[in-house]
């Protein structure tokens, strides 16, 4: 078990599948949101589901579109459980207070997209800033 | 995060449902930031169009509305994804109209200023240097921070609505002084000519810093940019990089010099002609086939309509061409005869639409469009995630492709 501190972020704690990639993200560029899966071509996990993962990434980019778009794929219950950056920007951190989604940022230890493999089993308690790596010491 | 007796009476409900989610919403968000307490706001821009706002935002928005939600300040909005006076032709299904009108419904019923355009700095109330406001499209929070010294950060639409009915926002990121000071120092190797040229900086500066959290200090401009330029250069820049706010040194309300920002104390980084180039070269080549051009993202003010229908007086276009006009631009466009320049030439005017956020993938299908030409940068990023391949050009190259039917 690892246990890696992070700023206090926001939503319910939430446990789940990593998947991790050195990319930055946007709701409204990078994904087709009735599918589930990254759209955008030159995107590192283009083709990729997102659906019940927690996403790990560097951080979030473009448009304010993302904080309405984050409640609606929550609605639809095509989301993902959790993202986690490197830093957030605001219209994340806002999408993810509408919709209830689980978000955190600021890693203590260094880049997260280093410390969480592909695949690893996590834990995140937004309120505590902790995200724990269950199956790995 | 410390709160007046008003902002705890909204906390606790006294004033009524709608007040209590935004003021509730504000201090969620705030508290992953580390705002200390709530700064009054002049104006909030609101973006919120079907495709984004989707059937639960409107179930929320309506919801919201049956509170008794209010605007407490001047709230009004982004560009609409349906231009309700022309969405068959596009191939925009009545759904997407029906959920238009029940967006529109809900927030008149707020209060909100319906002004459906993503150019409010040069058509509504430009806000003034120290100015707190709430704004949303990334365009419009770059160009307000940067080019008139407003403090924004990048309000998503329930962030903006929140701000609209409780006058206030978190304060944090842009509202705070010392997040206002350069933190990376980029120079020019090229005098940008045009609005593609603005663009096509304002999108490898992006790129360079690539985060919300910087902010960069171009130097070595020695042509100061019209505010069309302006709106292309930050539009491409907050596209590209996430960027809410920029300083030209010399040229900016905050950077009169670069030790203004604390520009002299960053190493320099030179955005040399490879890089403009890699970025232009990125996209399409001549005699490529061409499907549709189209000038949005930002929409076209009065100035930009005007050389568009110069550029199409008298032609003929194989391939259609669509230019979004803000509603406040267009009765002017309308009544001066470039509506008519354009359309005769078989171009199609939009009104308080920007292309992009109006369901594009579904438009792109329905009409077979995949090769797409703009001068906007910008457009051209977001695109390449839609189904499309997009291709960038100047004005001039993209009403000649029009006519010629092929990229010239």
């Amino acid at each position: 078990m690892i246990v890696l501190n992070c700023h206090k972020g926001i939503g319910e704690s939430v446990q789940g599948e990593a998947l991790v990639a050195k990319d930055n993200f946007s709701a409204r560029y990078d994904l087709d949101r009735i599918k589930g899966v990254f759209s955008r071509p030159d995107h590192a996990l283009a083709g990729q589901s997102y659906d019940g993962k927690i996403l790990v990434m560097n951080t979030s980019k473009g448009g304010v579109a993302s904080a309405w778009m984050l409640h609606e794929m929550k609605a639809r219950g095509v989301t993902p459980k959790a993202i986690l950056f490197n830093t957030a920007n605001t219209i994340l951190a806002q999408g993810a207070a509408l919709a209830g989604l689980t978000m955190c940022d600021r890693f203590e230890r260094g880049d997260v997209t280093d410390l969480i493999q592909n695949g690893d089993v996590l834990e995140i308690d937004p309120e505590a800033g902790t995200v724990t790596i269950t199956n790995r010491d | 995060m410390r709160l007046t007796d008003e902002e705890q009476a909204m906390l606790a409900g006294e004033m009524g449902k709608a007040q209590q989610w935004a003021i509730d919403h504000q201090i969620k968000v705030g508290g992953m930031f580390d705002a200390k307490d709530l700064v009054p706001v002049s104006q909030a821009h609101m973006m919120g169009d079907p495709e984004a706002v989707g059937e639960a935002g409107a179930d929320f928005l309506e919801g919201l509305a049956r509170d008794g939600a209010k605007a407490k300040i001047p709230t009004i909005t982004d560009p609409r994804g349906v231009d309700l006076s022309y969405y068959e032709p596009m191939g925009q299904t009545e759904e997407m109209a029906s959920l238009e009108r029940r967006i529109i419904g809900a927030l008149e019923k707020m209060g909100v200023m319906m002004t459906n355009t993503c150019i409010n700095y040069q058509t509504i109330m430009p806000p003034i240097r120290g100015d707190h406001v709430a704004f949303g499209d990334t365009g419009v929070v770059i160009y307000a921070n940067s080019a008139c010294g407003a403090r924004s950060n990048f309000e998503g639409g329930p962030s903006a609505l929140a701000a609209g009915l409780t006058g206030r926002t978190p304060r944090y990121g842009l509202h705070l002084d010392e997040k206002r000071q350069a933190t990376r120092r980029l120079r020019v190797s090229e005098q940008p000519k045009g609005l593609t040229d603005w663009g096509i900086l304002g999108a490898v500066a992006g790129k360079t810093v690539g985060s919300y959290w910087e902010v960069p200090v171009i130097e070595g401009l020695e042509v100061v940019p019209t505010s069309d330029e302006m709106k292309h250069l930050g539009a491409a820049m907050a596209s590209y990089g996430s960027t809410p706010l920029f300083h030209l040194a010399g040229i900016t309300p905050e950077a009169p010099t670069l030790e203004a920002v604390g520009g002299e104390k960053l190493t320099t980084e030179v955005l040399d002609a490879d890089a403009m180039n890699a970025m232009r070269s990125r996209f399409g080549g001549k005699g490529d086939k061409l499907d549709v051009v189209v000038f949005a993202a930002p929409q076209l003010s009065l100035v930009e309509m005007e050389q568009v229908a110069s550029l199409c007086n008298g032609k003929k276009m194989k391939v259609p061409l669509f230019a979004c006009a803000a509603p406040q631009v267009y009765p002017d466009a309308q009544r001066m005869g470039f509506v008519e320049k354009i359309e005769n030439a078989g171009g199609k005017v939009l009104v308080g639409t920007c292309f992009y956020n109006g369901f594009a993938r579904e438009v792109g299908e329905a009409n077979g469009w995949k090769r797409l030409l703009s001068n906007s940068a910008k457009i051209v990023n977001i695109l390449g995630g839609y189904g499309y391949e997009p291709a960038l050009a100047s004005m001039e190259d993209c009403v000649s492709s029009a006519i010629a039917g092929e990229i010239v």
